[in-house]
């Protein structure tokens, strides 16, 4: 039985579907990624698998329980740290905690290990009587991490935990997730747009566009799964005719995409590819007015099934309303 | 019963960090029990009236001593000689006096022959108060001119005898039990208006959504924290505001128990309909925008500050279901009158079944879910 199964989840909010009978599931212990842009569908996904809201149509089943039917016994179940950060700012860490242990019903003996223990874990022990006001950004998601984990769940879903710390918190979150993963045998979901966040964490990774799973597996397959094992990004001062297909017949190239003037070749042998782009150019009397060879990324994965880079659909979710985007929450 | 206990605990302790906002939800309705406490409850003095003699008799020389006499004493007036009916007239509209007596020509004689003597009251009437005031005072003055020398051993006519049944109620203490059930309603919108959006807003229901705590839980929760803060508000606001009116005996114990029966019971009927109220809200801006139009429609009808029977009709449908009304009239009863349990009967069955029905409908319209 999976530790998380979604089923053909479909959630509209009137003539808007967010998601659009997306399926997956995933196995006991492993850590798994939903990757998107904002508006992909990621955090309205994780809320129907959370109980929060329900799906439209299809089902989700977690620790083998209904999210509908058995709502209850998911949320026993689970352990969810929710984008926003919840906590509050006027009560202490220890304070937070114990009010989430009795709202979870742990009792009172074990709440105190747990408290204690959970502080420590995320390198709040020190900081546990202080209120959360004076907490950084890091700290406070610190804190939720372990208030999530305050009821000891073995399924935990975070809904893009790193979003908006700086890179120093961010590596400081991940390495305590990787630690609280092994240490607990968590089951772990997370969402988020940061590809070296899902690269570095997840065992496996779905791509969701626009409420749509792209595509699923690890990041090593996923990868590999796209044509060439480095990526060109090259721009020239002038474009020949036939110069897409000129660039084609360049050795070892998998593939090439045209997009608003900068190519990206994939390419199997990056060097020679190179090399013989330099000569070709230098041939047509073509000047390169920019190069960069690089290793395939997620990014990469993402264009290549979506058709548009993700930090650019980064910047196109940015540009919706947000009281549209507040609606939808 | 833990998860009921684990939200009134969050919420009891941000309360205590939060100095601020307890001065807040007590510092208006003190304020404004002391304000129009005083600026209400006090007689009109002082006010200027021209007298215009064009008679110059005997009578009118009465008159006038008379005049003098309450000008002295009970000061209602200070009046003015003008020789001139225009030049008072012109000072009247201008605002310097605030009304002109004028006595005809021929009203000693008028007096002696007993031929309907007149005098003419010209007053600015844009200010009721004040013309109700010098009309008061001027009807009882020519009632004891025209009685003058012909008072019999034993009075021809009826007179009334008052007789009070408790000691003289000042303004202030009128208006007491109104600040205080102000104060409970303000606790009540701040505790279960504002924060309660505001933390809907900040995604804090969404981290108890989900834990596994019942959607009544949730509701019991929200509802009996709030109620808790409302309830102190209640308690300090009694306490401070019977010292401040001068009550005799604010702690007599056994006045002291009903006072705390009626906050309780008012406090929870306002947090429940401030809670249906704002059941399926997410805007942080509406209870602020509400605020000030529910104050004004539950606060004045409810005969706090003036008598419910002075109100035009549509006002007195709103005082017959209003909660302030009935949690009110409790206060007076208790504080005006230090009355039996039997005077506040009425008001607390209303002010439970109130409570539960505005339970029962935010709880059916509460969402569980985002």
């Amino acid at each position: 039985m999976p530790a998380i199964e979604a089923i053909q989840i479909r959630k509209c909010f009137g003539s808007f579907c967010a998601v659009e009978n997306l399926s997956f599931s995933v196995d006991h212990g492993e850590m798994f990624g939903l990757l998107g842009p904002n508006g992909a569908g990621k955090s309205t996904l994780i809320r129907v698998l959370t109980t929060l809201i329900p799906p439209t149509s299809g089902t989700a089943r977690i620790n083998g329980f209904d999210v509908v039917k058995a709502a209850d016994k998911v949320r026993r179940s689970i352990g969810v740290i929710p984008q926003a950060m919840t906590s509050d700012l006027d009560l202490s860490a220890a304070e937070n905690m114990h009010i989430f242990a009795k709202l979870y019903g742990v009792p009172r003996e074990q709440r105190e290990r747990a408290v204690g223990r959970l502080l420590e874990a995320v390198d709040l022990g020190q900081w546990a009587d202080k209120p959360v006001k004076n907490f950084s950004g890091g700290m406070r998601r610190r804190l939720e991490i372990a208030r999530g984990l305050v009821h000891e769940p073995k399924i935990f879903f975070l809904d893009e935990p790193t979003t908006g710390l700086d890179p120093a918190s961010r590596v400081s979150v991940w390495e305590m997730l990787t630690k609280l993963k092994k240490e607990h045998d968590l089951t772990i979901l997370l969402t988020t747009h940061y590809m070296d966040e899902a690269d570095r964490l997840c065992d496996r990774i779905a791509i969701v566009d626009h409420g749509k799973l792209v595509a699923l597996d690890s990041p090593l397959k996923l990868k590999a799964s796209i044509p060439g094992n480095n990526i060109l990004e090259v721009s020239f001062s002038r474009l020949p005719d036939g110069w897409m297909e000129t660039l084609k017949q360049l050795p070892d190239v998998q593939d090439v995409k045209a997009d608003d003037h900068v190519f990206r070749i994939g390419s199997n042998n990056g060097p020679r590819t190179t090399s013989e782009l330099i000569e070709t150019a230098r041939r047509a009397q073509v000047e390169i007015t920019s190069l960069s060879v690089q290793s395939t990324t997620l990014d990469d994965v993402f264009m290549h099934y979506t058709g548009r880079q993700l930090r650019d659909a980064l910047q196109e979710a940015l540009k919706f309303d947000p009281s549209f985007m507040y609606k939808r929450q | 019963m833990q998860r009921i206990l684990a939200l009134i605990e969050r919420d009891v302790r941000k309360f205590m960090r939060s100095p601020t906002l307890i001065l807040v939800s007590m510092f208006f309705p003190i304020v404004q029990l002391v304000v129009l406490g005083y600026a209400f409850g006090g007689k009109i003095k002082n006010l200027q009236v021209g007298i215009v003699d064009q008679d110059h008799g005997i009578e009118t020389v009465k008159l006038r001593e008379m005049f003098g006499a309450i000008a002295a004493n009970a000061q209602t007036f200070e009046t003015v000689l003008y020789t001139d009916e225009k030049v008072a007239l012109a000072d009247l509209r201008d605002g310097r006096i605030s009304a002109v007596l004028n006595i005809p020509p021929n009203f000693s004689r008028n007096v002696m022959e007993q031929a309907a003597p007149q005098v003419a009251l010209i007053e600015d009437n844009t200010d009721n108060f004040a013309v109700a005031a010098l009309e008061g005072a001027f009807t009882e003055l020519l009632g004891s001119f025209n009685l003058r020398g012909t008072n019999p051993r034993v009075p021809a006519q009826a007179t009334l005898q008052v007789v009070e049944v408790y000691p003289y109620v000042p303004y202030i203490q009128y208006l007491l039990p109104g600040s205080i059930v102000l104060a409970i309603f303000i606790s009540a919108m701040i505790g279960g208006g504002i924060i309660f959006i505001d933390d809907k807003a900040r995604g804090l229901h969404e981290g108890y959504l989900v834990t596994p705590i019942s959607k009544l839980e949730l509701i019991l929760g929200f509802t009996l924290s709030g109620a808790l803060k409302a309830f102190l508000a209640g308690v300090v606001l009694t306490t401070l505001g019977s010292i401040i009116a001068g009550i005799q005996h604010p702690l007599d114990p056994a006045r002291l128990l009903k006072l705390l029966l009626v906050i309780g019971v008012s406090a929870l009927a306002l947090i429940s309909m401030m809670f249906l109220l704002m059941v399926r809200v997410n805007d942080p801006l509406v209870p602020r925008a509400t605020f000030g139009v529910l104050n004004t429609l539950l606060f004045f009808p409810s005969g706090a500050v003036y008598p419910i029977n002075g109100f035009p009709k549509w006002m007195k449908v709103i005082s017959t279901v209003d909660p302030f009304t009935f949690a009110v009239h409790a206060f007076k009863e208790l504080i005006l009158k230090n009355a039996g349990i039997g005077a506040i009967a009425f008001d607390l069955a209303y002010l439970s079944l109130f409570a539960v029905v505005m339970m029962t409908m935010a709880t059916l319209l509460f969402k569980r879910s985002l």
